[in-house]
């Protein structure tokens, strides 16, 4: 067994807990040995503190009896389930069993149903109201955590509504994403764009990008590194590259906020968007019933 | 040289008096933490007082601010008066207060910084967790140095409990400490994995089972019979459960871990020995009640003894409770539920609030030569928290076996019926419930602070000279 580096550590556990059992039996028999019952309980004849004295009344009988089942119990589980080292207990039960029977068990039952979802085309399924339904529970189950319940995102999470893919939206790149995952760098360029001062005149570029108001001068600065450090991702218009997960900058949409602080922030200390893959997880089948449903929703997108 | 030594109350004095303040504070900031659980706009965008800062601030002024100010001033003065002896080593057992207090200042200061460890219940730093393992060195010199003074041969059982407290917890805290410092204010622990998680609830179970259980039946046992009037019920009971109790729960921990990566043999040993654990448990239960016998008519005039009895009765409800969900089928519903932290606070206001302030209204008024100011309001105080704990505890079962409930349920395409946000939006009506039972515990907690106050509010501290012991047996 993987637990026990050597057979010592079973022998130590096993034999501790054996003893252990024992020890409070023992101590129980101890305790209730050679014990008469008498009408008069009697004190110990200690006296504390004046008046703090012990009366010697015997063990109540449903106390020990209470003692005593959990005792057996304790004794026969271990017969039963792990326990005493390595020893796998009659039954051979383990977690991993009982977790892979339990998934094995579901999986038998709602298999069939995911299975033919599988081999219908997501521009199909989007038209199902059943399998839409499912999409929107699996949804809920695992991606409103960070997407949201109403799929609009958060700070670091893309609203799946829009119509903004950062990595596509066709159907075939929304479950690329979920089966694979997707992880979006985005370098810090602090010390590339030349510090503080570097960092305000790109951020007043990105304004412009986005048509909001700009301080030209700053701005004009900012256009010549932009041209010379983001082309190779964001694109020479900054329409960015669903290709690489670099984000469209003139759309005013704004992943980690869009306010000059926020941006100014993503340009001195870079941005790590982690998407975790979902296909080992979920299976194939889920992942697509998922993608139908998220692409559903960002159809009615505006 | 004076020949007729006194008892050294000044340490109880002070103990005693901040058990009661960071009783105020703990309490109040476990209030303000429910709150935010019910509305969350009450953090006020302001780092330091999120519920992930406060919530552990919370928790160290309960356990280790309140409840430890409460096992000190309480083990020093049964230690002082079961052994007939002034307590040993002075300097140290002022040592003991004033760094106690240090490391509660130090712990309110650096949690809400957001300076942690990120261990439940050990969140402290490690410069704070070397002050506290001198602290209770010293402690246990004092306290274990008093033993040896001792002028009655017999060793009280308040006594074992409290000395078996003081030991273990020194294992636990030195054991799961252990880290590798990289700046004054931050380290990594000595564990990785699972090996961390397993060390951490070895500690955290036995946090529960010798800070707040050992050293609280410590309390127990002396303050019942002092209070009752009464013999302790059984001296063989108190010995099998003492040993039972001290010998099984170091072995409960892993139930806090059960259907994780710990290893199955662990979890089952985990579970057995908390179910052995049940019977040690209410050992002390009956110990403590049936000291009654004989004079159940007190409970109706003596709001002291009832807050007593009651305590009691919580701590025979919790422990049995946790044996149940110690079980694995049960704990896969209750686990990561709100239903654990019901159990916790139904031990924790329960037993250990509860027993504590009982015995701190026999002490206090004692220790300055005075009568408890009123009866009357120990009576609103009794009642007010009584309902405070009610409406806690059966807002958190309803609420935790809900949420056990949602999270499991399944529709037939075998997705999840719940998304996880549901069972959040579920849980508001219950989180308010148990906001205003947290308000009325600490209101509760208020007018016993109000009635102490008025009790030594124009007081001398007095001297009390030790009586020889009765009976040289």
């Amino acid at each position: 067994m993987a637990d026990f580096n050597s057979d010592f550590w079973h022998w130590y556990i096993a034999i501790a807990t054996v003893l252990s059992i024992l020890a409070c039996v023992w101590l129980i028999r101890w305790m209730t040995a050679g014990f008469q019952k008498k009408d008069e309980v009697e004190t110990t004849g200690h006296v504390w503190d004046g008046d703090l004295t012990e009366l010697n009344n015997p063990l109540p009988r449903w106390w020990l009896g209470l003692f005593y089942v959990t005792l057996a119990f304790g004794g026969f589980y271990l017969l039963l389930y792990p326990g005493l080292g390595h020893f796998s207990g009659f039954l051979n039960w383990t977690s991993k069993g009982q977790y892979e029977a339990e998934v094995a068990r579901v999986e038998a039952e709602v298999g069939p149903l995911f299975e033919r979802y599988q081999q219908t085309a997501i521009l199909d399924l989007i038209n199902d109201e059943q399998a839409l339904k499912i999409g929107e529970r699996l949804y809920l189950n695992y991606c409103a955590t960070c997407h949201g319940s109403d799929a609009r995102g958060a700070r670091g999470f893309p609203n799946l509504r829009d119509a903004d893919w950062q990595w596509g939206g066709d159907p075939d790149s929304i479950k690329a994403t979920l089966l694979y995952g997707r992880n979006a760098v985005m370098p810090a360029w602090e010390a590339a764009l030349g510090g503080e001062a570097g960092i305000n005149e790109m951020t007043q570029y990105l304004l412009r990008l986005s048509n909001r108001a700009t301080i030209d001068e700053l701005a004009d600065k900012g256009e010549a590194k932009y041209q010379m450090f983001c082309v190779a991702c964001h694109g020479i218009n900054g329409k960015g590259n669903t290709a690489l997960g670099a984000p469209n900058l003139t759309d005013d949409v704004w992943l980690y906020g869009g306010s000059i602080s926020k941006i100014s922030e993503s340009l001195i200390k870079g941005r790590n968007g982690q998407m975790p893959a979902f296909g080992e997880f979920l299976g194939e089948a889920k992942v697509h019933l998922l993608t139908a449903y998220i692409y559903d929703i960002s159809q009615g997108a505006e | 040289m004076n020949n007729s030594e006194t008892y050294n109350y000044k340490v109880v004095r002070q103990f005693a008096i901040m058990t009661i303040v960071w009783g105020l504070v703990g309490m109040l900031v476990g209030v303000v933490i429910a709150a935010q659980l019910a509305w969350p706009a009450l953090n006020f965008d302001l780092p330091w007082l999120t519920f992930s800062r406060l919530r552990p601030l919370h928790t160290n002024a309960v356990i280790f601010a309140f409840g430890g100010c409460a096992l000190f001033a309480c083990s020093y003065y049964v230690v002082q008066h079961t052994c007939h002896a002034k307590l040993a080593f002075p300097a140290l057992a002022a040592f003991t207060f004033w760094g106690w207090q240090l490391v509660i200042l130090a712990a309110a200061i650096t949690l809400p910084l957001g300076i942690t460890t990120s261990k439940e219940y050990a969140e402290l730093e490690w410069p704070i967790d070397i002050l506290i393992t001198l602290v209770w060195v010293a402690y246990a010199l004092v306290f274990f140095g008093t033993i040896l003074k001792r002028k009655i041969p017999h060793i009280y059982v308040a006594n074992w409990f409290f000395g078996a407290f003081i030991i273990t917890v020194a294992v636990l805290h030195i054991f799961n400490s252990m880290a590798l410092p990289v700046s004054f204010w931050k380290s990594y622990s000595a564990y990785a994995g699972v090996q961390d998680a397993m060390v951490q609830w070895w500690y955290g179970h036995n946090a529960v089972g010798f800070f707040l259980t050992a050293g609280f039946l410590g309390i127990m046992y002396y303050f019942v019979p002092k209070q009752a009037g009464r013999p302790v019920y059984s001296y063989r009971l108190s010995v099998v459960h003492f040993w039972a109790l001290v010998f099984t729960y170091i072995w409960a921990g892993p139930h806090h871990l059960h259907y994780t990566a710990l290893p199955d043999w662990a979890q089952s040993l985990g579970m057995i020995m908390s179910l052995i654990l049940l019977a040690p448990s209410w050992g002390g239960m009956i110990n403590g009640i049936m000291t009654l016998s004989g004079a159940w008519h007190k409970l109706r005039t003596d709001p002291v003894l009832r807050l007593l009895i009651v305590s009691i009765s919580f701590y025979g409800m919790s422990t049995f409770e946790g044996p149940m969900m110690s079980i694995k089928t049960v704990n896969a519903l209750s686990h990561y539920t709100d239903w654990t932290i019901g159990h916790v606070h139904s031990g924790a206001l329960g037993w250990v609030a509860l027993v504590s302030m009982g015995a701190m209204y026999y002490l206090i008024p004692r220790l300055f030569g005075r009568e408890l100011y009123s009866l009357r309001l120990v009576e609103v105080h009794f009642w007010t928290s009584t309902i405070g704990i009610v409406l806690y505890i059966s807002s958190m079962w309803v609420a935790g076996i809900m949420q056990g409930l949602m999270w499991r349920a399944v529709n037939t395409d075998g997705t999840l019926t719940y998304s996880f946000v549901e069972s959040v939006q579920a849980l508001h009506p219950y989180y308010i419930v148990r906001t205003l039972g947290g308000a009325f515990f600490l209101l509760g907690a208020v007018v016993m602070a109000y009635n102490l106050w008025r009790s030594i509010a124009d007081a001398k501290p007095v001297e009390v000279e030790i009586p020889t012991p009765a009976s040289a047996h």
